[in-house]
């Protein structure tokens, strides 16, 4: 059976004055016709450059050094330049972080929105018009016919993340890759726009990887997750099993961070954990996690942890402690 | 828009009360009007009396406004060389001068656009190398002596072009133009070239790095995850919003040109505002200083006043007030 997408092997490297640095070492996974995928981890793991990698939009000195990327039969890693081209924005979306710095400050709504039809469809302006408003109307943009005419400026953070749903709706594309769409948004518009993400991807059945650090969201919003860390992937399957049953230390790790509801009020501190993500150039010898890492044994520090399934369920984790007969879950740190 | 431009002219306007001030009080420091206009032969006691006449021993503050007055109606006093009205000589000056401007901005303004934008997208490209060390060796060499090598080697080795005047002119309406004949054109090249060597580079630089800096910015990323033909992205999403700081500095630069004119029009006897005011300075022809400080000074301020409405037009943040 084929996946709408197969990332396999993905590798990412920035040629830098020193040498090579790489910023994505082997990552893997599928995503089926209107699936939706989570891409977790802290900031610098490489969530957004495996996004960029999609679409083939890596900013130099970046660039794709091993691994196919297969979209719908075809590998984008090796697709020539307007062939491409015209995979962006019309077979594969992406939604930007900040929804004030998305849009050119200089253009109408209404340019910015027909541009993209029209680099991909063989149509007028005016047909293209009608179909930014269709999809404006989609996102609950009041009185579409005024907003087209319009500057940036004169929208909200919340409107303009909303326009820039609609641009990556024009196209009716498969996919749509959200680099944490709500992050610079204001908390209660960031529910809004989840949801609205949600009930597009569900109505119009487009796959959709949401990149973000904010397990909260993925386990709302997408039936797959990918827990990424320095640049692989460490933990991935199933939301559901992930969240209630983490086994790699670092999602276990992240999802103490998260505050819990059913405690709440009782004075307890969020437990975090220790220490910072290491640098890329600075890689630890062995598994990246392992200095802070409270599960480790002596092989963590010599041998890199290869992705391994795990029994009975479909989701693998990369790490050599995990599973084996760990000592019990004493969570409970001193101090704590 | 309305209200922006109402704003933007009261301003002006105040601009030059300022400058008219400062002239004027220059004037006053510099050189004895009744001197220059009797010699020194006439008696310390007849020079009072003229004086009187003249109301030069009245108040500054009375003089001044005496000043403004004739200023507004368009006197602003009389050249003692050539026993004329200022506001007349530099007027029939004025053509040359703006002609020579005029031709310099176009070329200033076509030329650097392209290799601006060519060297922001290509930077690495041998071409985009090459135009930024020659723009660096451009603004480094001063203009009289871009003037004197053009001169040397297009006129005197390669006898191609004329190397001083304006050559042949028509006259349209009182307006003498060099523009309408080839002989006038030939004359127009060297100097505009040699206007246009200390801005152009400096107008290739800054588009450039404005247009650099606005290619890493997100609407540039997000317009290629769009798909977009790249001629678009570079030619409507990055060079229009190159054009904003481009604009604001350039408006001003295009005024300091006209100050640049005093050095290229005395190197290639160019006979227009700059050389007359060379020429006013020895005589000290001091009427004749002011003006041109006066009419100078209102050139820029218009230049300035209408890049700011331009800049209106291109940035849509300008305009809400005036919004239909």
């Amino acid at each position: 059976m084929s996946h709408l997408l197969e990332v396999k092997n993905l590798e990412v490297r920035f040629a830098l004055r020193f040498g090579d640095l790489t910023a994505i070492d082997g990552v893997s996974f599928t995503l089926d016709k209107g699936e939706r995928l989570g891409l977790v981890g802290e900031s610098g793991a490489g969530k957004s450059v495996t996004g960029f990698a999609i679409i083939n939009l890596i900013s130099k000195p970046g660039y794709i050094s091993r691994g196919h990327i297969l979209f719908d039969g075809e590998n984008l890693a090796e697709l020539p330049g307007e062939k491409m081209r015209d995979i962006r924005g019309n077979r594969i979306s992406m939604i930007f972080q900040d929804p004030m710095m998305t849009l050119n400050p200089v253009l109408t709504i209404g340019t910015q929105m027909c541009e993209t039809l029209m680099a991909h469809r063989n149509i007028s302006r005016k047909q293209a018009e009608a179909v930014a408003l269709e999809k404006l109307r989609k996102v609950y943009i009041s009185s579409p016919e005024q907003r087209l005419s319009q500057y940036p400026h004169e929208f909200s953070g919340g409107m303009r993340q909303r326009i820039v749903i609609a641009i990556a709706l024009l196209t009716d594309p498969a996919l749509i890759i959200a680099d944490e769409p709500t992050t610079a948004l204001d908390v209660t518009i960031q529910a809004e726009i989840m949801d609205l993400l949600l009930e597009l991807c569900a109505s119009e059945d487009m796959g959709l990887i949401l990149i973000t650090h904010d397990l909260g969201v993925v386990s709302r919003v997408t039936e797959k997750i990918a827990v990424m860390y320095a640049g692989k992937i460490v933990e991935s399957g199933p939301t559901e099993n992930i969240i209630t049953d983490p086994l790699h230390p670092y999602t276990k790790g992240l999802i103490r961070a998260l505050p819990d509801p059913e405690r709440r009020g009782q004075g307890e501190r969020l437990q975090q954990i220790p220490g910072t993500m290491p640098t890329l150039t600075a890689l630890p010898r062995g598994c990246s996690f392992h200095p802070r890492c409270e599960i480790k044994g002596g092989i963590c520090e010599k041998e890199i942890p290869e992705s391994r399934a795990v029994k009975g369920q479909k989701r693998e984790v990369a790490c050599h402690m995990a599973e084996n007969p760990s000592p019990p879950p004493v969570y409970e740190r001193e101090g704590a | 828009m309305f209200a922006f431009s109402i704003k933007r002219i009261s301003q002006a306007l105040f601009v030059m009360l300022i400058i008219s001030f400062i002239g004027f009080s220059i004037r006053q420091q510099i050189g004895d009007p009744v001197r220059d206009l009797v010699g020194i032969r006439v008696s310390v006691e007849e020079r009072e009396i003229l004086r009187d006449k003249l109301g030069l021993n009245d108040p500054f503050a009375v003089q001044y406004i005496r000043f403004l007055g004739n200023a507004l109606k368009g006197d602003l006093g009389h050249s003692f060389f050539f026993k004329k009205p200022t506001l007349e000589v530099i007027l029939s000056k004025a053509p040359a001068t703006l002609e020579l401007v005029f031709v310099s901005s176009l070329l200033i303004i076509f030329m650097s656009i392209p290799l601006g934008i060519f060297a922001a997208i290509r930077p690495r490209h041998w071409f985009s190398r090459f135009s930024m060390g020659a723009s660096i060796v451009g603004v480094s060499i001063p203009v009289f002596l871009t003037a004197i090598l053009l001169i040397y080697i297009f006129s005197v080795e390669l006898q191609w072009l004329p190397s001083y005047g304006r050559g042949e002119t028509v006259n349209i309406g009182g307006w003498q133009s060099g523009l309408l004949t080839w002989d006038g054109l030939q004359h127009l090249i060297l100097p505009s070239i040699a206007l246009s060597s200390i801005m152009l580079p400096l107008f290739i630089r800054l588009i450039r790095s404005e247009m650099m800096e606005v290619l890493q910015s997100e609407y540039i990323k997000f317009a290629w995850a769009k798909g977009l033909r790249r001629r678009r992205i570079w030619f409507i999403h990055a060079f229009k919003n190159t054009l904003l700081p481009v604009i604001t500095v350039g408006g001003v630069q295009l005024g300091i040109l006209i100050a640049y004119t005093i050095l290229t029009e005395t190197v290639f006897q160019w006979q227009g505002m700059g050389f007359m005011f060379l020429e006013a300075v020895e005589r000290s022809d001091t009427s004749l200083l002011v003006a041109y400080m006066v009419v100078v000074g209102a050139l820029f301020v218009v230049v300035n006043t209408i890049v700011d409405l331009i800049y209106g037009l291109v940035n849509p943040m300008v305009r809400v007030t005036g919004r239909k």
